[in-house]
Formats: C-alpha cells, sequence, structure tokens
C-alpha cells in the first residue's frame, strides 16, 4: 500500500463517519463541528488529488469562515434540541433513508458500469500542473475574468440583502 | 495516479446521499442549511476529482465560484432564517407554515 491509498483511507473514513454523525446528532452545536470535521478531512482529499490552491481555500473558506458564521448564528438562536434521530416519526426517517440509500445503490451502479477508469487517461505531471495557483490565476484573470467580477457583485448583493434581511425592522 | 477515480465518486455519492437524508429528515432549519453545504461540497469533490484526473484547471475554477456563492447563500439565508426567529421565536421547519396554502 502506498501512502496515497493510506491518506485516501483515512481521509475518506474520516468524511463518511462525521457526515453521518452529522446529520444524527441531536444538538446542533455538535452537528456543526462535525461538519467543521468534515470539511478539514475534504480538504486532505483536495491535497491527494493534486488541488493545492482549492485545498487552502476550502481550509479558509469553509472551514474558517463560513462554519464560524454557522456556528455565531447557532448560538445567538440557541435552538432547542431535536430528539435523537429514530426517536421522532421512525417510519418516516426509515422509508427516506430506504429511498436515499436505493438512489445511492444506482448511482453505484452506474458508476461501476461506465468505469470511467478506463477512459479517462490520468498523467501525474499535468495533474499537478493543473492544480497550482499559477496555473488557476492564470486562467482566473484571463479567460474566466467576467465570472469573477460577477461573483464579486453577487457577494456585494449578497452582504446587502443580509444587512437588510437582519436589520431591526422587519416590515 | 494509484487510486482508481470510482472511489472518489463513490464517496461523494454517499456525501450527497447523507445530505439529502439530512435535509428531508431534520427539523432545525440550521441543520438542514448545513447539510444542504454538505450537498455543495460532495459535488465539489466530484468536480475536483475530474478536473485532476483529466488534467484540466476548469473543474477547480468553477469549485471556486461555487465557493463565492455558497458563502452569498449562507450569509443571505442565515439572515433569512434570524428574521424568521424574530418573528416566530423558533427556528423549528413543522412550525413555519404561514405560506402553506
Amino acid at each position: 500500500m502506498t501512502l496515497e491509498i493510506v491518506l485516501f483511507i483515512i481521509f475518506a473514513s474520516v468524511c463518511v463517519v462525521s457526515s453521518v454523525l452529522m446529520i444524527t446528532c441531536p444538538n446542533p452545536i455538535m452537528s456543526a463541528l462535525f461538519l467543521v470535521l468534515n470539511f478539514a478531512a475534504l480538504a486532505g482529499l483536495y491535497l491527494t488529488l493534486n488541488a493545492q490552491f482549492i485545498a487552502v481555500a476550502q481550509v479558509i473558506v469553509y472551514a474558517g469562515a463560513i462554519m464560524v458564521f454557522f456556528l455565531f448564528v447557532i448560538m445567538l438562536l440557541n435552538p432547542e434540541k431535536e430528539k435523537k434521530f429514530f426517536e421522532q416519526k421512525p417510519k418516516l426517517k426509515i422509508f427516506i433513508v430506504v429511498i436515499v440509500a436505493l438512489v445511492l445503490l444506482q448511482i453505484v451502479y452506474i458508476i461501476f458500469l461506465s468505469k470511467p477508469s478506463n477512459t479517462i487517461s490520468t498523467e501525474l505531471a499535468k495533474s499537478i500542473d493543473a492544480g497550482t495557483v499559477e496555473t488557476i490565476g492564470r486562467e482566473m484573470f484571463t479567460k474566466y475574468i467576467l465570472p469573477f467580477e460577477a461573483a464579486g457583485y453577487l457577494l456585494l448583493a449578497a452582504t446587502i440583502g443580509a444587512l437588510v434581511l437582519a436589520k431591526k425592522k422587519f416590515e | 495516479m494509484p487510486i482508481p477515480i470510482e472511489y472518489y465518486l463513490i464517496l461523494s455519492a454517499f456525501m450527497f446521499s447523507v445530505g439529502i437524508v439530512g435535509v428531508l429528515t431534520r427539523r432545525n432549519a440550521i441543520v438542514v442549511f448545513m447539510s444542504v453545504e454538505l450537498m455543495l461540497n460532495s459535488a465539489n469533490l466530484t468536480l475536483i476529482t475530474f478536473s485532476s484526473y483529466l488534467g484540466d484547471a476548469t473543474g477547480q475554477l468553477f469549485v471556486f465560484f461555487v465557493m463565492a456563492v455558497a458563502a452569498a447563500e449562507a450569509a443571505v439565508g442565515l439572515a433569512i432564517i434570524i428574521a424568521i426567529f424574530r418573528n416566530k421565536l423558533t427556528v423549528n421547519i413543522d412550525e413555519i407554515n404561514i405560506l402553506k396554502w
């Protein structure tokens, strides 16, 4: 077993366990902390995929900024704890889990049927080159400059919208 | 690349399914929101997987824009939740039914 496979197994199992714990945990603060753990493990997975820039952005933007914001709101509103996962409406929840598991089985079947690893050629040098800050910066400020500006305006509009919505008077 | 691409795709599909279960079963609006974030991240994982295995940076740029949209969505969504909490003193989505016909 090479180091890459070991790292993949560790990060993937952390991802799976923390995401399942996140949706079953009755306390919302614990859910948010498990989601932070999940995002950190995802950043590790991005590193095994040679995507350095996105891995760092994931830690800073998602695990840092967005989740701190979520924790702020949870502690501000202090919502009551829900019951344990299968205590409230157990039949409905089991039904939902079974349906989603069937859909997941379908997706896994399609993935194995189409065998993408046969058709996609993987060159390690090209893959490493695609994830560097140089490549992403060059692409972003030449080919994708218009979407970049649009994302800036979107964030500005979202900031103003959030301020207007969360203002004291709501009319 | 020693790891087959299927492993990443299955992990991403599993995380997306967990996100769907979270959205459908949890009753706390903030946790529903966090499940949506989980689904966004599983889609990001698929994009980065294909981008890396094809040696093309476009997928990673797309993930960057998805992150910007997710930040905007979280800000506006949580502001809406705060406004609802101020009016109804609850974030339980079973009790927020003023738009129900």
